[in-house]
């Protein structure tokens, strides 16, 4: 099998400095204990799964990482910052220019066009109208709904819809992406296609995209998975174990 | 999988020659093994033997000279009524993963090296490698319709291993329990 040259090295391999990491987090909602101690580390144009069962706080370590959420205890790297920490009003200019987020459910604005709201991250950062629009439009075709720029949010498929956010997510190009159950409400086809745009373009582009999943299939995508388990990381298997084994080597 | 009614199959569309006949097989089915032309052959001479299949001339064009074959009636008929069989929903799933889990659980107690929660943990582990290398395959941008379905096919079938050892895992104490308990 031939891997794309873009792939990252396996656990043994050299790693490069993270753009992210999360060390050692923590957080609590109420007596729930979301994460206890989760560490884990995004390399630049890296795609990452964190796979876990519900309640296994995938979610929770997501929102910490993209500073969504502030954690109890531990620390947010980003590109050598503390993220945790930072302002409110601070970590929103970040999101809105160096990260991109999807949602299960792409949570477009419905009273916008297709165009408009992949148009918007970039308004909001003062592109012109004009030059906004080219873009989003360029960035629809790249997920293939270019046809779709004027319908409305009710008038896509859940598909379509899903693009239309992942274009949004990405016009700014951002330098991490956040999915968080991107493909959750979609069937297996339009998920397919979901994310191979998604990955497409990331790889193109150099974008390191955190998705979160509880489907193998959607992590397979990724260059490696995380699994966590009661809010903490299921620890590597020895990975020369697993080759000695699938080898088929006697003990 | 029937390749005596695969190559039925191939046939229905005219004569053909025995390499064809192999070339044709792996390029309609990527994911599968490829066709030994010595099975191809074997195959073929079982055929004509059963009377599905007879003999339409021989091809020399320079090279060694070549059998063609071609579909009889009876032929066809066999191939249509394979069509419509139901294939059995597998009704004795081999599960060496479970074998190992059982197993490693009695070792274990008797105080062997064993550890089956974390052999699930590898398994998973090599399970997603495979996973990843047909994501990427199916996911080129020049690949054909057979392969991704082909590749989908097996990806389908270890993401249905991968819940199993999922639950599995997360119940190994209990089947500790189950196991140990005289």
């Amino acid at each position: 099998m031939n891997n794309s040259p873009s792939r990252t090295p396996g656990p043994t391999g050299p790693r490069r400095a993270p753009i992210l990491a999360a060390h050692a987090l923590s957080k609590s909602y109420g007596a729930t204990e979301a994460l206890r101690g989760a560490s884990v580390e995004l390399t630049a144009g890296e795609i990452l799964a964190l796979t876990g069962a519900s309640g296994s706080g995938k979610s929770t370590l997501l929102h910490c990482m993209a500073g969504i959420v502030e954690p109890d205890a531990g620390a947010v790297t980003y590109e050598g910052r503390r993220l945790d920490g930072l302002p409110e009003h601070a970590r929103t200019l970040l999101r809105r220019t160096d990260f991109g987020v999807v949602f299960q459910f792409g949570q477009l604005i419905p009273e916008l066009t297709a165009r408009d709201n992949v148009a918007l991250p970039l308004l909001l950062a003062g592109v012109r109208r004009q030059a906004a629009e080219q873009r989003a439009d360029a960035c629809l075709e790249r997920f293939g709904v270019r046809g779709q720029a004027a319908s409305r949010p009710g008038e896509l498929s859940g598909g379509q819809a899903q693009r239309v956010a992942m274009a949004r997510a990405l016009v700014t190009e951002p330098k991490v992406i956040f999915a968080d159950e991107p493909t959750g409400a979609l069937d297996s086809l339009a998920s397919e296609q979901v994310l191979t745009a998604l990955v497409h373009t990331a790889r193109e582009a150099g974008t390191a995209v955190l998705v979160v999943t509880h489907d193998a299939q959607v992590a397979a995508y990724a260059d490696r998975e995380v699994q966590l388990r009661d809010g903490a990381l299921v620890p590597e298997p020895a990975a020369a174990t697993a080759t000695a084994r699938v080898a088929g080597d006697e003990h | 999988m029937s390749t005596r009614h695969v190559l039925l199959g191939l046939l229905a569309g005219g004569p053909s020659h025995g390499y064809d006949l192999k070339r044709r097989h792996d390029a309609r089915f990527p994911g599968a093994r490829p066709l030994a032309y010595a099975q191809v052959y074997t195959t073929l001479q079982r055929l004509v033997r059963d009377g599905l299949v007879e003999v339409d001339g021989t091809d020399a064009d320079g090279g060694p000279e070549r059998t063609r074959y071609r579909s009889t009636e009876r032929g066809i008929r066999e191939l249509t009524g394979w069509l419509g069989e139901i294939t059995p929903p597998a009704p004795h799933v081999s599960n060496e993963i479970f074998a190992k889990v059982v197993v490693g659980i009695l070792a274990a107690a008797a105080g062997e090296a064993a550890d089956p929660a974390g052999h699930l943990l590898a398994q998973r582990a090599a399970h997603m490698a495979r996973m990843r290398e047909l994501t990427a395959v199916k996911t080129a941008a020049d690949t054909d319709l057979a392969t991704v379905l082909s590749a989908d096919y097996a990806l389908t079938h270890l993401d249905a291993d991968l819940r199993w050892m999922t639950t599995t895992a997360a119940r190994i104490a209990a089947l500790t329990e189950e196991i140990t308990t005289p």
